[in-house]
């Protein structure tokens, strides 16, 4: 029964095969058996979450339709849910429960969604393995013995393991799709402004957004239909009609240009994930795609250039933790620089930290236009790479990530992390839609296929992603252990 | 050595919005401490500020009422420092690409000269919240109702050459943001603060001195005493060898000095940068003209008018204008009552003196202008003298009804019957004849006895005009 996926529950709750308490207690059942081998999740709401299903039971009675009506789905613990602990994976915000909710967690409230808990992640979304959480490293459900990559790695391992149907993520650098590559499920990085960041603990402001995680496209694809639309309590997001994102799933590939971006095959990619990306090329084209070879020349200025506005901004993000209105506060404060300093020395990990650094020193007078600046103009050069790449292609095609999913603690350096994710964070620098797929199995590990649309083309990438999950299985499979 | 003071304001002007510039919570004064704070003043995880359109309209007309250049893509940045009432710990306020550009004032100096000061930008901001000392023993109290109230700042250039020419200017654009109705001016609440640069030169030398910057001056009285302080400090340092440090300085109004708060080696280094949260501001030429078309009559024009239309001073148009209520009073009483100089030196005199007695504020006086202009119109058709007249205005300020019904229970009606007066100058002049003989023996001072003795015997009702006619006729006669 857990092998179904959101859309086959979306179905059979209506068709009242189920009811959706009993579809919240398999699933919390799961999380009690499974979870812990997996750290998945920092809070399990049971209790919140029987009482969501059987208010969405009553208005199933009653025939109402809403999108994701007694669905159960888990929610990033970046995401503010009211009266719910919402730590960002911090020691600075383990005290911290909401006032209020996000507003991705207040639609998917309102189209019918039963939330069982805040998934774990990196430290304020900083990390691509999720060992930077407050509450411990969550294991991939593949191979526990190695990382589910970051920043919503809880996320990603308990879709995995299917110990929960959905989850939201979100995606600053790669944060969505690293994890959903790692850990063999689909997962989308809407374009920047489709979904609300009201109510999503900012990390890098200019790059982040919050977007689904589930095991196929028509997933994503639900539950985007939920989260997105303008919301006038963020200014960046993007009045736009109503979309339907699952409405382009069977529009065939014919005629589809595919671009192969010639950068993201080079150096560092490993060989047998090439062979795994080249193979899913053949069914696209089987399919009836046109694929080319594409450039996107200044790719490799991708990671610099993030890793200095990133830190800017995380370093201003981050200042309202100061221990004076919520969240950790040092005990006995001698004075109010002690209060600061204590309070967040002892309530940030060293990621943070670093982070911090790096971004105050690229802001700091005599340094901001030699870096931040110059970064900032990086980034209007690659947005330009991509959309003269669009000229002539509809999607790009290429891994997600360079390499397998990697053991616990084999990546001590950080720059070495950094280069995590070098195919995802132009499509953060550019603001373009991005998803990655399960395209393929290495040593029993899963290897993700990243899309990349021109500017919301969500409905679009969603439907290359189901045509190519008609073709293959991936998507269904789950590690034996979780089975 | 002969000095030269150089003084540039930053003036902060509160917008008297409804709600605040990045939030729907109210921006009212006094309630109880961070009882008008939202989730989003409060700098809670996950919050995101939405500018208030309200805000940029009224900054935009400041910037058309001072002729200035408005920004057509101005940009919010993220000013980063550390401190307990700023709860994001960053303001948002604009750095490098203001809503407002170069404008101007103009003040008139003390002999009466005009002279044009140079503004060199006004941007939007955020204020902070406050720190309350008092009443928490070792710790300190943070009140958040003001915190993301709307700012406008206005900065003069270094233009200003004394601390009397600074009043004048800060006047000047106090009189301005009441007159467009965009701040309340209220300077004990803080709605209306400034900071002064100020630094000293040999009088003649181009170059700029080192300036130090004084806060906290709260009041137009605390802006020239302090400047006047600043100035002599830093005289009395160069004179005496030393050389001013580039400080910011803090005004004490009590001990009435200025005290050093930071050195330029401990200042902050804010680290701007374009807030991610906040689009840039878009101005269209269709909304700078939709708001040239809200903007009032200014200060100088209404001034100029009243020369022209009412024929008054320019001294006393100017005294009329300085407040916008002020203006809008005297012309309705100048309209109700047909006079308008007896109106001009009314509205300045009794009733601005009964003002200040009182202690009260133009909306809240006793007599309103309805009423003001009644009692002027029995001055125009003689029923009561000006002399009188001051004696009903008193009692209508104390609520005795309004000037007729005060004339008719005091039977204050002046005396216009000639007969009456005939009778009454008959009479004083049978009770002194020794100072008739002395008159009409050639003492003309006298005259002025028998005015006075009319007067009296008719308790001053008795037309001043008549009594002088029929008076110079009987003695003469």
């Amino acid at each position: 029964m857990s092998q179904e996926t959101l859309s086959g529950w979306v179905r059979r709750l209506q068709a009242r095969e189920i009811s959706s308490r009993e579809l919240t207690q398999l699933y919390l059942e799961r999380i009690e058996r499974f979870d812990p081998q997996l750290n998945s999740f920092i809070t399990v709401t049971a209790e919140s979450a029987l009482a969501q299903a059987e208010a969405a039971d009553a208005r199933l009675a009653n025939g109402e339709q809403t999108p994701l009506l007694g669905v159960p789905v888990a929610q990033k613990d970046i995401f503010c849910t009211e009266g719910v602990r919402t730590s960002c994976g911090s020691r600075m915000l383990d005290p911290f429960v909401s006032p209020y909710d996000a507003t991705v967690v207040e639609r998917m409230n309102a189209a019918g969604a039963v939330m069982l808990g805040k998934t774990n992640m990196d430290e304020f979304a900083m990390g691509s393995s999720n060992e930077t959480s407050f509450y411990g490293p969550v294991r991939n459900p593949w191979d526990i013995e190695r990382v589910p990559g970051g920043s919503s790695g809880g996320s990603a391992a308990a879709v995995g393991a299917r110990l929960v149907p959905g989850a939201t993520g979100t995606d600053t650098g790669g944060s969505i799709r690293e994890p959903a590559a790692f850990c063999g499920i689909t997962g989308l990085k809407p374009t920047y402004g489709r979904v609300s960041r009201y109510g999503m603990i900012a990390f890098a402001s200019s790059l982040d957004q919050g977007g689904p995680m589930a095991a196929t496209a028509e997933d994503c694809g639900l539950m985007l239909n939920a989260m997105a639309g303008f919301d006038p309590r963020d200014s960046t997001s993007v009045e736009r009609p109503a979309e339907d994102f699952t409405a382009g799933l069977n529009q065939d590939l014919k005629g589809l240009r595919i671009g192969l971006p010639k950068e993201f095959f080079g150096e560092g990619l490993d060989e047998k994930v090439r062979g795994v990306i080249d193979a899913a090329v053949e069914v696209l084209k089987g399919r009836g795609a046109e694929i080319r070879e594409v450039s996107l020349p200044n790719s490799h200025l991708s990671v610099p250039a993030y890793y200095v506005i990133a830190p800017a901004e995380c370093s201003s993000n981050l200042a309202r933790f100061d221990g004076v209105r919520y969240g950790h506060r040092c005990d006995d404060p001698k004075d109010l620089m002690d209060l600061y300093t204590r309070s967040r020395g002892e309530g940030f990990g060293d990621e943070v930290k670093r982070r911090i650094m790096v971004g105050t020193y690229v802001l700091s007078a005599g340094y901001y236009d030699a870096y931040y600046l110059k970064a900032q103009k990086v980034r209007r050069i690659i947005a330009d790479d991509f959309r003269s790449a669009f000229q002539d292609v509809d999607v790009l095609l290429g891994p997600t990530t360079p390499e397998l999913p990697f053991a616990l603690g084999a990546k001590a350096d950080p720059v070495s992390m950094y280069l995590s994710d070098i195919y995802t964070i132009a499509a953060n620098l550019a603001g373009l839609p991005a998803m990655s797929l399960p395209a393929g199995e290495i040593d029993g590990l899963p290897v993700g296929l990243q899309l990349i649309g021109n500017y919301f083309d969500e409905a679009r990438l969603l439907g290359v992603a189901h045509q190519y999950q008609q073709e293959t299985d991936w998507h269904t499979r789950v590690p034996a252990a979780f089975a | 050595m002969e000095w030269e003071t150089v003084i540039g304001l930053e003036i902060h002007a509160q917008l008297n919005t409804i709600s605040k510039i990045f939030s729907g919570a109210p921006t009212a004064y006094g309630a109880e401490p961070n009882r008008q704070a939202c989730a989003v003043d409060l700098g809670m995880p996950g919050v995101l500020p939405v500018l208030n359109q309200g805000a940029v309209e009224k900054a935009v007309m400041l910037g058309l009422a001072i002729d200035a250049e408005i920004t057509p893509r101005s940009v919010f940045a993220r000013k980063n420092y550390f401190y307990p009432d700023l709860p994001k710990g960053y303001q948002i306020s604009q750095y490098e690409l203001p809503i407002v550009a170069r404008g101007h004032l103009d003040i008139e100096l003390e002999d009466g000269t005009i002279k044009r000061i140079g503004v060199t930008r006004a941007h939007l901001e955020e204020d902070a919240g406050k720190s309350l000392h008092e009443g928490f023993e070792l710790m300190t109290g943070i009140d958040l109702n003001r915190a993301g109230t709307p700012l406008i700042e206005i900065v003069s250039e270094p233009e200003l050459r004394s601390a009397k020419e600074a009043v004048a200017y800060m006047k000047k654009l106090h009189s301005l943001v009441r007159y467009l109705d965009i701040c309340d001016g209220n300077m004990q609440e803080g709605s209306f603060r400034c900071d002064a640069n100020v630094s000293i030169r040999p009088k003649g030398q181009t170059e700029f001195g080192t300036r130090a910057e004084l806060k906290n001056l709260n009041s137009f009285r605390f802006v020239e005493r302090a400047i006047n302080h600043e100035i002599e400090r830093q005289i009395d340092v160069i004179e005496g060898g030393g050389s001013v440090v580039q400080e910011t300085r803090l005004y004490d109004p009590d001990r009435d000095e200025t005290r050093s708060m930071r050195t330029k080696e401990e200042a902050n280094d804010y680290r701007y940068f374009p807030d991610p949260d906040l689009l840039p501001v878009v101005v269209d030429t269709a909304f700078v003209n939709q708001m040239r078309e809200k903007l009032p009559e200014l200060p100088d024009a209404k001034r100029a008018r009243f020369v022209e239309q009412y024929g008054l001073s320019d001294y006393d148009a100017g005294v009329l204008t300085a407040a916008r209520e002020m203006g809008d009073f005297y012309e309705a009483v100048a309209a109700g009552c047909g006079a308008p100089k007896l109106a001009a030196n009314w509205v300045m005199g009794e009733f601005s003196a009964a003002l200040n007695r009182s202690e009260v504020e133009l909306a809240e006086a006793p007599v309103n202008a309805e009423g003001l202009a009644g009692l002027l119109a029995r001055i125009q058709d003689e029923t009561i003298s000006g002399k009188i007249a001051k004696e009903v205005f008193e009692a209508m300020w104390n609520g005795e009804g309004d000037a007729d019904t005060v004339i008719e229970a005091k039977g204050l009606k002046q005396i216009t019957d000639t007969g009456a007066i005939d009778a009454i100058i008959d009479e004083v002049m049978a009770n002194n004849p020794q100072q008739l003989e002395q008159y009409r023996g050639g003492k003309d001072k006298l005259f002025g006895f028998f005015v006075g003795q009319v007067m009296k015997a008719t308790q001053g009702k008795a037309n001043p005009a008549q009594v002088n006619e029929r008076l110079k006729a009987k003695l003469d006669g």
